[in-house]
């Protein structure tokens, strides 16, 4: 809880706030009184800097209301809604030490997937006067006959950082939800809080119990970060993520501060970071490692050393992003260009959480280019300027999950749960006849052969009511509420027992990979691969060896639209680059005098000759995603065209193709029309598309990722779902789930309409280089990792190869000699 | 049509890459666990709608199998149909393209333990079927020798360049042969279980389907 410490007239509160306030000598922040002020309004979005007594800001109107002399009524009064379970039992004890100094006899719980069967039923019958609770408890609540009496007393909604679900099908799912309470409850009154975000009217309009709207509170940002790049002597190396050369500058600013967050962009970088980290810590500094990947038991323990004030300094990733009050932090560093300018500020807001003390926060590029990424998002912070990609209407996928609900919950009418679903902000615009389409797909598949319609899952029933044909499909339904979508994963134990040591858990993808002996890093440490038994990974410690690679795919964000505009921007000025290091300026004078600098509304392209093999590259800056799409459709075409592409690399700014035949006319490859006609071609049996539809369907309730009585590998008793994904290509192209998976895919793996807008911003404007050799800007993508191989050559002919070679091996090659058949 | 030519018994096959195995000289063509009408086997137990298309799916494929070898017996190992309602439930479509498909062949079904009783379609129905000196039932037999058996849906696991990639297989050694699963909704089970780890012999061979039917030391588990 956080107050000032100024006195100050407190006279509008009631009196056990006022005198809890008084004896403290403590005062509220102008924004908290203006919460209490609007106590009344249907909706308000509360935007405040970290430290700024948000929580509270939302809870006032709330202890005012209960405050009334004598016991409060029972019944529920208020939800709390927070993206992270551990959020909602850290808020139960800060909330609860205020209430009792204040003598409120209230009860306040939490709820959430841990919370005991018992306890649930329990709280069902006789709810507490606050629950604190997540979008997927929620929605399970809302699934059962007797949600309208369990919310019966019902007044308020606080939803806690709404900004990070406003970024999710969490946050699509919660708006329904709420739709859903406000239907119960026409009286309901909303507070979303929010970290600071680029556009606070987006936010509102989630909120916001359409038609009605939602008004926004800024509260005073409070003073300005002391931000800069963290100095190395050494300058950083031309290419990679790793960030070695910034070791010893890091451990001096761990000694110089009291607590230092040492954030990543992925998993893999966290790992490799404090191996290195610990490797030069001389002076046994306690520093502990936290991602999501790691063992919850471990995670927890370095948040509890965290909280007792005992670690010098934490390395993580996006797991730290949110939520708990860690006190102490009085230095935040960011490992690696941040991709974008919102996260930058609200992972520099992680530290110090004191109000008006300005947070302190060093970036670490961790090569050359991310030199200038890093300089161009210090830019836009220093303007005000924040980024984020609009999010587009509300999916499909989430609204059938929410039909499903519905339908658990009792019989409904269409009419009426579509007059509910577009008071729902990201459902506002939805068009009837994607309604009518969603509620077909939950009833009967939806699908243009209509076989089976006698056993349809939803049922019109006389009065025009829906209902569940089989009572009894509630449950499945029930078990597979919510959108988080875990990539298949397995379970790292140190040991041979199932008793073993947990250490966290690894990409089936990854383990895939692995043969015994292999070694990789996991929470620090570098173990040995064991055995792979009963879809566990068992390893033992190696700690002399040097880890084979480290482990996770993780997310990879994408530098987004507006910090790539600003780069080009920043590129192309012409009096020079005095705020960039002197190696950097350097770097890009010598491209500008050898070649070009990508300008706006350009498309560089430079080809040239490199160990007898034609590489052209070109310089999207559409992000990662974009310039892998484009690396993969572009040698589809080189092929076509005879061009032999060998292979390409992308990064966030360029993409790097390499062939036999030299590119002569670039222009052609970039015409829109044609690059999205060979999107389309190439998407319908990509991976991706896959891996998107297997997504989209699950949330869509046609596959269930937990049964009843299930075992944990018992994926292997039922077929993939990429089976479905070809039956469904081949027989029903247009079903909705493909139309889904298609939209899903264009936005967000394969970011097609970021390829698609840099062909329009460019067309014509092609700057194409002849160089007799690499350019300076080129010459770090030829040392990227990760580059694809084009290959004609089929699965069929690896596998012809593998077999072959494993027959030899065995011996029974020379036992058999098959024939082929004709 | 490309295929695995090993023999049985001393009776030469060929293990089709369709997952199909093919007796040339008795122009015999065998396939298990079709699994047909499983989309409407899932919609009548109220869970989620599948598409209904895997039956015309398999049925495709099955057509071109015929076709191309020119069988004129055709033996259906058992789980032909996902459960004994699921056959007469089809659409009414589907059964006259499997009427289709048996005019003027002989076409055995051999019961499996998700269609236990007789069929409403053409046809004759048996528990198994003795044709000296093989024979065919749905599940495998420890003692027996030249016995052709499915059920168990084998897959096989390849390690190609950091990907994995499964492959319904053919589990092949000198006392029997195992078939994939040919219906389109099914999945399988990995050879390297103890349940078909046991059945087969140590030198077994798995014959992974595919475009060209690819021939490997059955996986050992690790």
């Amino acid at each position: 809880m956080n107050l000032r410490e100024i006195p100050h007239q407190t006279h509008e509160s009631p009196a056990p706030i006022r005198a809890w306030l008084a004896a403290r000598g403590w005062c509220l922040h102008t924004h908290q009184h203006a919460m209490l002020a609007r106590a009344a309004d249907p909706a308000t979005l509360l935007i405040a800097p970290t430290g700024g007594g948000k929580t509270l800001a939302g809870f006032l109107p709330t202890l005012a209301e209960l405050a009334t002399p004598g016991t409060p009524p029972d019944g529920l009064h208020t939800l709390y809604i927070s993206p992270l379970k551990a959020l909602t039992a850290d808020i139960r004890r800060n909330l609860g030490a205020p209430v009792a100094e204040m003598g409120l006899d209230l009860r306040i719980e939490d709820r959430t997937g841990d919370t005991p069967s018992h306890t649930r039923r329990r709280q069902r019958a006789d709810p507490p006067h606050i629950l604190l609770t997540t979008p997927e408890s929620l929605a399970l609540m809302l699934s059962y006959p007797d949600a309208p009496r369990l919310f019966a007393g019902l007044q308020r909604v606080v939803v806690d950082e709404i900004h990070a679900l406003a970024e999710s099908k969490r946050g699509d799912q919660l708006m329904l939800a709420l739709a859903r309470l406000q239907a119960l409850r026409p009286g309901l009154r909303r507070v979303g809080l929010s970290a600071t975000v680029e556009d606070p009217a987006a936010i509102a309009h989630l909120l916001a119990p359409h038609p009605a709207p939602c008004a926004v509170l800024a509260a005073d940002p409070g003073p300005a970060p002391d931000i800069a790049m963290l100095d190395t002597p050494q300058a950083p190396p031309w290419a990679g993520g790793s960030a070695a050369h910034a070791i010893p500058s890091v451990l001096e600013q761990i000694r110089q501060h009291r607590t230092t967050l040492i954030f990543h962009n992925t998993r893999a970088q966290a790992e490799i970071f404090f191996r290195n980290l610990w490797l030069a810590n001389d002076d046994h500094l306690p520093i502990a490692i936290h991602h999501g990947s790691l063992d919850k038991t471990q995670r927890t323990r370095v948040e509890a050393a965290m909280q007792r004030g005992e670690l010098r300094a934490i390395v993580c990733t996006g797991s730290l992003d949110l939520g708990l009050d860690w006190g102490d932090v009085d230095l935040v560093i960011q490992i690696g260009a941040p991709r974008n300018v919102k996260r930058l500020v609200q992972r520099i807001g992680r530290a110090n959480h004191r109000y008006n003390t300005p947070s302190k926060a060093r970036i670490a590029p961790a090569n050359q280019f991310e030199v200038i990424e890093c300089a161009a998002a210090l830019e836009a912070m220093r303007a005000g300027a924040l980024d984020g990609e609009p999010r587009g209407a509300g999916p499909l996928d989430v609204l059938c999950q929410h039909i499903l609900i519905a339908a658990c919950s009792g019989p409904f009418h269409a009419d009426a749960l579509f007059a509910e679903i577009i008071t729902a902000g990201p459902y506002a615009a939805l068009p009837r006849t994607d309604f009518d389409a969603c509620l077909d797909f939950c009833a009967t598949g939806g699908y243009a052969l209509r076989a089976y319609d006698r056993w349809q899952r939803l049922q019109l029933r006389e009065g025009g009511l829906w209902h569940l044909r089989d009572p009894r499909s509630a449950r499945l339904i029930r078990m597979n509420i919510g959108t988080i979508q875990d990539s298949d994963t397995l379970k790292v134990r140190q040991g041979r027992k199932r008793g073993g040591k947990p250490l966290g858990e690894v990409e089936e993808a990854f383990a895939a990979t692995l043969t015994p002996g292999d070694t990789f890093l996991i929470g620090g440490q570098v173990v040995r691969f064991d055995a792979l038994r009963e879809m566990q990974i068992e390893v033992s410690p190696a700690p002399k060896r040097t880890p084979r690679i480290a482990t996770f795919m993780g997310t990879k964000f994408a530098t987004s639209t507006q910090l790539s505009a600003r780069i080009m921007e920043l590129l192309t000025r012409k009096d020079g680059w005095p705020d960039l290091p002197a190696h950097t300026a350097r770097w890009l004078e010598l491209q500008r005098s050898f070649s070009a600098l990508p300008r706006p509304d350009h498309l560089l392209i430079e080809t040239f000759p490199h160990r007898g093999q034609s590489h052209s590259c070109i310089y999207g800056f559409a992000g990662r995603n974009a310039q892998q799409t484009l690396g993969l459709l572009l040698t589809r075409r080189m092929e076509e065209m005879g061009l032999d592409p060998l292979g390409f690399v992308a990064t966030d700014y360029a993409t790097l193709i390499w062939g036999l035949e030299p590119l002569r006319d670039p222009a052609p490859l970039f015409d829109e029309d044609a690059l999205t006609r060979d999107c389309d071609q190439w998407l319908t049996g990509n991976a991706v598309m896959k891996r998107t539809f297997r997504a989209a369907a699950t949330i869509a309730g046609l596959i269930q990722r937990n049964s009843p009585g299930q075992r944990k590998n018992g994926r292997q008793a039922t077929f993939s779902s990429d089976i479905l994904y070809d039956t469904l290509a081949r027989h029903d192209p247009d079903h909705l789930l493909l139309r889904i998976t298609r939209t899903e895919a264009m936005r967000g793996l394969v970011d097609f309409a970021r390829i698609r807008d840099m062909a329009r911003r460019t067309r014509g404007r092609i700057d194409h280089r002849h160089l007799s050799r690499v350019s300076p800007l080129a010459a770090p993508m030829l040392l990227e990792l990760g580059s694809v191989r084009i290959d004609g050559r089929a699965q069929d002919k690896l596998i012809a190869r593998e077999t072959a070679r494993l027959m030899a091996d065995s011996g029974l090659a020379m036992l058999q000699t098959p024939r082929q058949a004709q | 049509m490309s295929g695995y030519s090993f023999s049985l018994a001393g009776v030469p096959l060929i293990a089709l890459g369709s997952g199909a195995l093919l007796w040339p000289e008795a122009g015999i063509l065998c396939v298990s666990d079709l699994h047909l009408g499983k989309s409407g086997r899932v919609a009548r137990r109220g869970d989620a709608p599948l598409p209904p298309y895997e039956t015309r799916d398999t049925l495709l494929r099955l057509e071109a199998d015929l076709e191309a070898t020119g069988a004129r017996r055709i033996i259906c190992l058992g789980d032909s149909f996902d459960d004994s309602e699921a056959a007469h439930l089809l659409p009414e479509s589907e059964k006259l393209w499997i009427a289709r498909l048996q005019a003027g062949r002989s076409w055995i079904w051999i019961e499996g333990n998700h269609d236990p009783g007789p069929v409403s379609l053409g046809g004759s129905h048996l528990a198994e079927l003795p044709q000296p000196p093989l024979a065919f039932r749905h599940i495998a037999h420890p003692s027996a020798s030249g016995e052709v058996s499915g059920h168990y849906h084998p897959k096989a696991y390849l390690h190609l360049r950091g990907r994995r990639v499964a492959r319904p297989c053919f589990l092949i050694d000198s006392d029997r042969v195992i078939l994939p699963a040919y219906g389109t909704y099914t999945g399988g089970l990995d050879c390297r279980e103890p349940a078909l780890r046991t059945l087969m012999r140590r030198e077994a061979l798995a014959i992974l389907t595919g475009a060209t039917p690819q021939a490997m030391p059955m996986p050992l588990p690790e």
